[in-house]
């Protein structure tokens, strides 16, 4: 199956207001899709509309081309897509391994579990070493690899990765964004949101800025990090590039300007 | 301008982590400034440590001229500085004209909903008007919207006659008609003398309404300048992107 992602349109949000007002983006199969953009830009949202924990309003979400808009968590992970979160989601009261096998929790095959665990621990050392140990007495990078681990149980060819460095000192940051790149060999599909932009561009394929909930600027990662545009974004400034249109092939694209706001009740 | 506070080598650690480091900022009498930086750059804990909610363990703090030796909340706000929060502090059963009418000094009464002074009835309700909250003065704070509390709590602060304001993310979170709505009041407290400092991270509001504008990265001042100054700067770049 073509794992990439396409978000058409999406509309999404919390309570009265709008967070995505009309949000595309493109997540190409086998390639690693950095999000980036600044606070309350909707990046953690764009996930949650994915991995079906949030429906959107309008739009569509298409995976391998089949529309899986507003399908439950449950099965948008039967199709093969993990979601990551930002914030620590091991239970820090259980063993290593014990949370390590809670990432197969849905499947009923023991043997092919146990198996699964093993190639896993094989894949990831620290799993193997730190074993007995509780989840919650390892560093927030270590706790880090082991969620992935866990969400590796599944084998998801399609992963969404929340500011994984979030919290980490640099040289686990590194670790972590190296097991990323791993994954991604396997010829999985990631998206990854993450704050810091240039640790996440170095490693991905595409990039793609997202600004009060639509994306403003999508094109190869390199481009992106060598753009001026990323970083007057982030600091309020208007765009200094041209406007360009979605066909045109190469370079920096910016694709729309903001949707009307839908929301005028206070 | 006559500098209306001044931070020097303010230093504030959590563990092992040190939110605030030697960080050294002054804001002068009739300005608006802002206070930005990246998430855990020590903003808010700069302004908890200002308004004596958490003590630093380093650094010295001068408001109006005068030295403040242990920042008290209460002492501060009678001296007229006040501040608001991320998440609106509000008084969910009380109704929204004694939320206001409390927001005055050693009006505590007001908690019991009696002895509000008909001077500070008045000058809630006067308040409450300006900021389009009239028609709910007398329904509980709670039933109010997000953008509402945030308006209350703001309206709330101005009824001591506050100086200087220290305004925590006031457009976080709120519709893109709201955020107009803020800046307006902002901009009519500053027209009539309230200098006012800003933790923002909603970039356009920062960067049309306030000057200067102070960065912190790692709980060190590393820019304070004019919005398009700070937006070329190279270091606040790296302390945005990341590296």
């Amino acid at each position: 199956m073509d794992a990439g992602l396409e978000l058409r349109g999406i509309v999404a949000g919390y309570g009265q207001g709008d967070i995505l007002r009309g949000l595309d983006l493109d997540v190409p199969a086998g390639q690693i899709t950095c999000l980036i953009g600044p606070n309350g830009s909707g990046k953690s949202t764009v996930l949650r509309v994915i991995s079906g924990l949030l429906a959107p309003r309008s739009g569509q979400v298409l995976l391998g081309g089949q529309r899986v808009t507003g399908r439950p968590p449950r099965a948008m992970l039967d199709l093969g897509v993990a979601h990551v979160p930002q914030e620590r989601s091991l239970f820090p009261a259980m063993s290593v391994w014990d949370n390590v096998l809670m990432g197969a929790y849905i499947s009923r095959d023991r043997d092919a579990v146990a198996r699964r665990a093993t190639e896993i621990a094989s894949r990831f050392p620290l799993v193997a070493q730190r074993r007995h140990e509780l989840a919650g007495s390892l560093s927030g990078g270590e706790q880090k690899t082991v969620e992935i681990a866990r969400t590796m149980m599944l084998d998801p060819p399609v992963l969404c990765f929340d500011e994984p460095s979030a919290g980490l000192e640099p040289r686990a940051r590194k670790t972590v964004f190296g097991i990323l790149a791993d994954l991604s060999g396997d010829g999985r599909t990631i998206l990854l949101v993450e704050q810091n932009a240039r640790s996440g561009l170095a490693i991905a394929h595409r990039g793609a800025v997202l600004d009060a909930g639509i994306v403003r600027l999508a094109a190869p990662a390199a481009e992106l990090l060598d753009s001026p545009d990323i970083g007057r974004l982030y600091l309020g400034a208007s765009l200094r590039s041209r406007e360009r249109t979605s066909d045109e092939p190469r370079g920096t694209q910016r694709i729309r300007g903001p949707a009307p706001h839908r929301d005028l009740r206070l | 301008m006559t500098t209306l506070l001044a931070v020097e080598g303010l230093t504030k650690s959590f563990g092992g982590i040190r939110a605030l480091d030697e960080c050294s900022f002054e804001i002068a009498e009739g300005s608006v400034g802002a206070l930005i930086g990246p998430n855990g750059s020590g903003k808010t804990t700069a302004f908890n440590v200002i308004t004596g909610f958490q003590p630093a363990d380093a650094g010295r703090l001068t408001f109006r001229g005068r030295a403040v030796r242990h920042p008290d909340p209460c002492r501060l706000q009678r001296l007229g500085l006040a501040r608001t929060f991320q998440q609106a502090r509000i008084f969910a059963g009380l109704t929204v004209l004694e939320n206001v009418v409390l927001g005055r000094n050693q009006s505590w009464r007001a908690l019991l909903g009696r002895r509000v002074s008909g001077s500070d009835r008045r000058r809630a309700e006067d308040l409450l008007d300006e900021f389009g909250l009239a028609a709910h003065a007398d329904r509980p704070a709670g039933r109010l919207s997000y953008g509402q509390r945030k308006l209350l709590e703001f309206a709330s602060v101005l009824m001591a006659d506050p100086i200087l304001v220290l305004l925590d993310e006031p457009a976080a979170g709120i519709n893109p008609i709201m955020v107009k709505t803020m800046e307006d009041h902002i901009r009519r407290r500053h027209a009539q003398g309230v200098t006012f400092i800003i933790v923002e991270h909603e970039m356009k509001f920062v960067m049309r309404l306030c000057d200067p504008v102070i960065v912190l990265d790692r709980g060190r001042r590393i820019a304070c300048a004019a919005p398009e100054i700070v937006q070329n700067d190279p270091r606040v770049l790296d302390a945005y992107l990341g590296d």
